[in-house]
């Protein structure tokens, strides 16, 4: 088999695999941050525990409920959504025609105080999420083993982000919410229901994370700091796409993954610091984002 | 003309008036804007708002669709009070607002802008009827709304409402702006928006384009009514007019 620059084929194809993975993860949740962010102009800090929440609540109904993956897949980001929107109505909806740092700083607020519970209820060792049954296993493509789980995540993910961007972009809906975010008077004089419009695009959003949250279950151990570690480099991908550009959150996050990957080949050390050196680098040359309009 | 007819004109619409307004105060914020207005407009009347800048027209309008920060006083719709409602609700009973400044969505194509607002109630003009009397929109329905000119950004403004089956327009300033022959075809628009039935109150500081499409005309001031100037009138009124509107 080829070997490029000295690295074996397995090496290459397995670093891209976890890029990849990596990026849609970072795909689903920048596209949650995004949708948010480009209707209610709330930049959502607690996004990475709502993310967390997804994969406790996929935990909680296997442990306490008896159900399985699947179920959770359904049911967990909409739980979480629901949270969400209990958020947006009591206290969001409250912030609106404040300065864009109170949004950050009360969901800022909210991800300590829901970490915080679940660190004191279950600690941060984490606990185990099987792979269901009919994903585990997986193919030898001769260069490479694909493990199912990790092909169904992204097959996932893909059809998320872009079932969502149809809706955003081509649908009737989708034209209520970017209308609505550039004038929401306007769109509320022509009969529209904007609050309500906002609260279900608010629980949209999270749930989204809610249902990345499930399928990292499997992946990586549940714990309540995963959402944590996770938000700062979804929120570095988010200002390189471009802040609110749908299309840019879910290209920018597979392209940060797959550039993250290529890096821990061919300079491993600096794997962890290359998405803030490409988002420095964005900010210098088009503050707006790769995908961003300019204001 | 008969005597009968600018009579007509002149009192107030017989019968119950489809806009009733009385005592309408309106604040944007600290600032009190509208001082009482008292009109009435009636079933398929076209009414113009004149007056200067700042005397509160584009304010009653907003104050009508309440969209204004807060207001007082009577607005009723077909019977309906409408002060205490949320614009969505005014809207659904049947108003439609053409913003001053249009409002065209330029994240939305002209397709999209034109078939953003929901349809209300029956009534409202079927799509091709719209393209008929707006060509220039069907040539250009894929592209975006804010890359039209501003003459057709101001059709699609007029013609987006027109599908809502709303019965009462009003329309802010339509011809801001435009050229001579744009707003020509505006004021035919208007007329065969009459023809069809609609109820349409029209803000305007062009008095000779609102000479010729409307059947009266309250002068505002200082966020009050202060005259009622029948259509017919108004070339007797000129001199008044010109003392009203400082032109």
């Amino acid at each position: 088999m080829f070997e490029l620059l000295g690295i074996p084929p397995q090496v290459m194809m397995g670093q891209l695999l976890l890029g990849l993975i990596n990026g849609s993860f970072y795909a689903v949740l920048s596209l949650g941050l995004a949708v948010i962010f480009g209707l209610l102009n709330i930049i959502n800090f607690s996004h990475g525990a709502q993310y967390m929440l997804g994969a406790f609540v996929a935990w909680m109904l296997l442990t306490y409920l008896g159900l399985g993956y699947w179920w959770a897949l359904v049911l967990a980001p909409v739980i979480v959504g629901a949270t969400g929107l209990a958020l947006e109505r009591v206290a969001l909806s409250r912030l609106y025609h404040l300065d864009h740092l109170y949004g950050l700083l009360l969901t800022f607020g909210v991800a300590l105080i829901i970490q915080g519970l679940f660190r004191n209820y279950y600690g941060i060792s984490g606990q185990p999420y099987q792979i269901p049954g009919a994903l585990a296993g997986g193919q030898n493509l001769g260069f490479m083993f694909l493990p199912n789980y990790r092909a169904w995540v992204v097959v996932a993910s893909v059809v998320v982000c872009f079932g969502t961007w149809f809706m955003i972009e081509k649908t009737r809906l989708g034209a209520y919410l970017r209308a609505a975010t550039e004038n929401p008077v306007l769109v509320g004089a022509f009969g529209i229901n904007v609050p309500r419009l906002i609260a279900l695009t608010y629980m949209f959003g999270v749930g989204l994370a809610g249902f990345a949250g499930v399928l990292a279950a499997p992946i990586y151990s549940v714990n309540p700091n995963m959402g944590a570690d996770l938000i700062i480099v979804v929120f570095a991908v988010v200002v390189i796409g471009g802040m609110g550009s749908i299309m840019g959150a879910i290209l920018t996050g597979y392209g940060i993954g797959l550039v993250e990957g290529l890096t821990r080949v061919f300079y491993p050390e600096g794997s962890a610091v290359v998405i803030f050196v490409i988002m420095a680098i964005v900010l210098m040359i088009k503050p707006e984002g790769l995908f961003g309009r300019t204001a | 003309m008969t005597d009968t007819t600018v009579e007509r004109h002149a009192a107030a619409p017989a019968g119950t008036p489809l806009l009733e307004v009385r005592n309408l105060q309106g604040w944007y914020g600290e600032s009190h804007v509208l001082h009482g207005m008292d009109f009435d407009v009636g079933e398929g009347e076209v009414v113009t708002l004149l007056g200067r800048n700042g005397a509160g027209k584009t304010s009653t309008l907003a104050a009508v669709m309440g969209i204004l920060g807060k207001r007082t006083g009577s607005v009723a719709y077909n019977g309906t009070e409408t002060i205490g409602m949320q614009p969505r609700h005014i809207a659904r009973l049947g108003i439609a607002l053409c913003p001053e400044e249009r409002g065209i969505f330029s994240s939305l194509n002209v397709e999209e802008n034109l078939m953003l607002p929901p349809r209300i109630q029956e009534g409202g003009l079927p799509v091709e009827r719209i393209y008929e009397l707006f060509p220039n929109l069907l040539e250009r329905r894929r592209s975006q709304g804010t890359k039209l000119s501003g003459g057709e950004q101001q059709m699609l403004a007029i013609a987006r409402i027109l599908r809502t089956g709303a019965r009462l327009l009003l329309l802010d300033e339509p011809t801001e702006g435009l050229a001579p022959v744009i707003v020509q075809q505006i004021g035919r628009t208007i007329a065969a928006l009459k023809a069809e039935g609609f109820t349409i109150v029209l803000v305007e500081q062009n008095f000779r384009f609102a000479a010729s499409v409307a059947d009266r005309h309250y002068v505002v001031d200082q966020g009050r009514i202060v005259d009622m100037i029948p259509g017919e009138a108004l070339e007797a009124n000129t001199d008044k007019l010109h003392a009203y509107l400082g032109v």
